[in-house]
């Protein structure tokens, strides 16, 4: 009994960062990755090849701006097609950003010091990806500001009872907190980086984003002050978003939209995307700039753990939809799940479950858990799996609706793939540009998590 | 002269000095330090946090704002029939009034903190210190201001000599 709890006790102390570090020399570390350390071939050419894909997606949204969305693949009766399909899984990766910035700090997981600061970034760039698509589908994107409520000579106004209008207010709010919530997160860090520049161009540049920061007693508690309360807002608006993306499916009548088990399920899809990505990054990032003692095996295993926990969830909506298409009686519902199953678009349905369902169970296993290679694989698994799950949602049910005579498929064409290959790079090439000029890991958060921290009154 | 500076070597150190130097009569005194220390604020006499009062204000502001935005352009000034809902559909509207709430609030907390902070500020005199550099890495500063009425040169930085700094550093202003 006492040996079995000294074992636990044992597992739980996997440290957040490993011992030794004092306040200099975190803050050495994390600056030194932006201030001296030359950037390497490894990261031009990296660079390069996201800055050639996002390249690749100018190309292609030119030619759209050109043409007009003739040139995708998206027709009657499947209108959404790949830019729905991303704009969701865009928005949904953002979202673990925010989990771990905002309800971690509320819950007082200290682990999320060293991942909460480009988890942020991640939400950013992902939101950024995900805005391009609704404006590039609108068909006249020059015209897109016409979804915002402004004076306009026509004298009309936006429809406000329409989920397609919640959502522009959901997304432009949530794209607006994010960033305040990242830059003000970096404002002490860009003072460090201020007092540490030696090039006078840094010096200036880091100077006017640390605001004048100068650590003061007042300031710090305001500081935090407005920090939590900014934490305590990110927390429902997090949820609110995608809840929000899923009505724009579970407000419409079509079969296998029509649905109250969209907004939970799509959060909790959002958070198991987004912790995929998270892992996806900082396991590269981690190795290559030798912080594993910042971001250690016990941030790899608790965010396994929320992967695990949230593919349950997502698990138990799909299997609640199946059940409701057969429970309900509803032979429209009940043809969808059978579609599913059977029809046209068996193969991305069952390669669905496969990557969210099965493939993800591995992650019971400690010795996976703490793999970083084996989590990297199954991090991109998922990653495709909740890719293939908006391609479903959308174009399954849109494809076979209640008439016959308006079936039809869906056939993505080359401009549909270099769109959505084109976001991948530009979310990678602002990653590349981010770690080399801002400090990834919150330096002022970390010298809270050090023993000498403490303080008595 | 700005004031006087006390140099030390870590946030326990920083705080007993704070607390010292307050009972000690001085009102008008600052602690600096590279990261959030729990209670020094209290320590040097800082009790009115107004940013949550800024919040509140801000987030009324915007529930009322997204709410009635929505209520005047759906239902007085371009009323639309859509699926025989009425003008004023309120339930409709819930959704962006929330948006609105959190948009007003979360901008009221970065720029109502930043505001009360009198940031961004790019100079102020404390940066003349050369140490002070320091501050945003692993020192730890209490500056007692030349404009408190306590305030003597020489009696003041005996006093800071008493609490056993690091080093003394005058800041010019």
């Amino acid at each position: 009994m006492d040996e079995q709890y000294k074992m636990t006790a044992n597992a739980q102390e996997t440290p957040v960062i490993e011992p030794g570090y004092t306040f200099g020399t975190v803050t050495e570390k994390i600056s030194a990755i932006v201030l001296t350390r030359p950037a390497s071939n490894g990261w031009f050419v990296g660079f390069g090849i996201a800055f050639l894909m996002t390249m690749m997606m100018l190309y292609a949204i030119g030619y759209l701006f050109l043409k007009g969305v003739g040139i995708w693949g998206v027709t009657i009766p499947i209108g959404w097609g790949f830019a729905i399909i991303n704009f969701v899984w865009w928005i949904g990766i953002g979202h673990a950003g925010t989990l771990i910035s905002a309800i971690l700090l509320l819950l007082r997981q200290s682990w999320r010091n060293s991942i909460n600061r480009f988890a942020e970034a991640m939400t950013l760039f992902a939101v950024a990806c995900a805005g391009i698509f609704p404006g590039i589908h609108v068909g006249r994107p020059w015209l897109a500001y016409w979804l915002f409520p402004y004076p306009s000579t026509m004298g009309v106004w936006p429809q406000f009872r329409s989920p397609l209008m919640w959502d522009v207010f959901a997304v432009s709010t949530y794209a607006t907190i994010s960033a305040l919530f990242w830059f003000i997160g970096l404002v002490p860090d860009m003072a460090t980086l201020r007092d540490r520049a030696t090039h006078p161009a840094a010096r200036i540049i880091y100077g006017m984003l640390s605001l004048g920061w100068r650590g003061s007693a007042r300031h710090w508690h305001r500081y935090e002050t407005a920090y939590l309360l900014l934490a305590g807002l990110a927390t429902p608006l997090v949820l609110s978003v995608h809840t929000v993306v899923s009505f724009d499916f579970a407000v419409g009548i079509v079969p296998g939209w029509h649905t109250t088990i969209f907004p939970p399920y799509f959060v909790a899809g959002a958070i198991y995307s987004g912790f995929a990505m998270v892992l996806m990054l900082a396991i590269p990032i981690r190795k290559i700039y030798n912080l594993e003692d910042f971001i250690t095996e016990l941030h790899l295993q608790n965010a396994a753990k929320v992967m695990l926990a949230t593919g349950l969830i997502v698990a138990y909506g799909y299997g609640i939809e199946a059940f409701m298409g057969w429970y309900s009686g509803d032979r429209y519902d009940a043809f969808t799940l059978w579609n599913r199953l059977h029809g046209p678009y068996a193969i991305p349905y069952w390669s669905l479950l496969v990557c969210n369902i099965f493939i993800p169970q591995v992650l019971w296993v400690r010795k996976l858990r703490s793999n970083p290679v084996a989590l990297f694989f199954v991090s991109l698994v998922i990653l495709v799996g909740m890719w293939l799950e908006r391609f479903i949602i959308v174009v399954v049910s849109l494809s076979r609706d209640f008439l016959t005579s308006s079936w039809g498929m869906y056939y993505p064409t080359r401009w549909d793939w270099m769109t959505y290959v084109g976001t991948i790079g530009m979310f990678l090439a602002a990653i590349f540009l981010f770690v080399r000029l801002l400090p990834m890991i919150s330096i002022f958060e970390m010298r809270t998590l050090l023993p000498e921290a403490e303080v008595k009154e | 002269m700005y004031g006087i500076m006390a140099e030390f070597d870590s946030a326990q150190a920083l705080i007993d000095a704070a607390k010292r130097t307050h009972e000690a009569g001085y009102n008008k005194i600052d602690a600096y330090s590279p990261f959030p220390i729990e209670g020094l604020a209290e320590e040097i006499g800082f009790h009115r946090d107004e940013v949550p009062l800024v919040v509140l204000i801000g987030g009324i502001v915007g529930g009322l704002t997204g709410y009635l935005m929505q209520y005047w352009m759906s239902a007085v000034d371009y009323p639309l029939n859509i699926g025989g809902k009425p003008p004023h559909s309120w339930p409709a509207f819930i959704v962006i009034t929330f948006e609105m709430t959190i948009l007003f609030a979360g901008i009221s907390a970065v720029f109502g903190m930043l505001a009360l902070n009198g940031l961004p500020m790019p100079y102020h005199p404390v940066f003349n210190v050369p140490r002070f550099s320091s501050a945003s890495k692993d020192r730890f500063f209490l500056i007692v201001f030349s404009s408190d009425p306590k305030y003597d040169a020489a009696g003041t930085r005996s006093f800071l000599q008493g609490l056993e700094p690091r080093s003394i550093s005058e800041v010019p202003s």
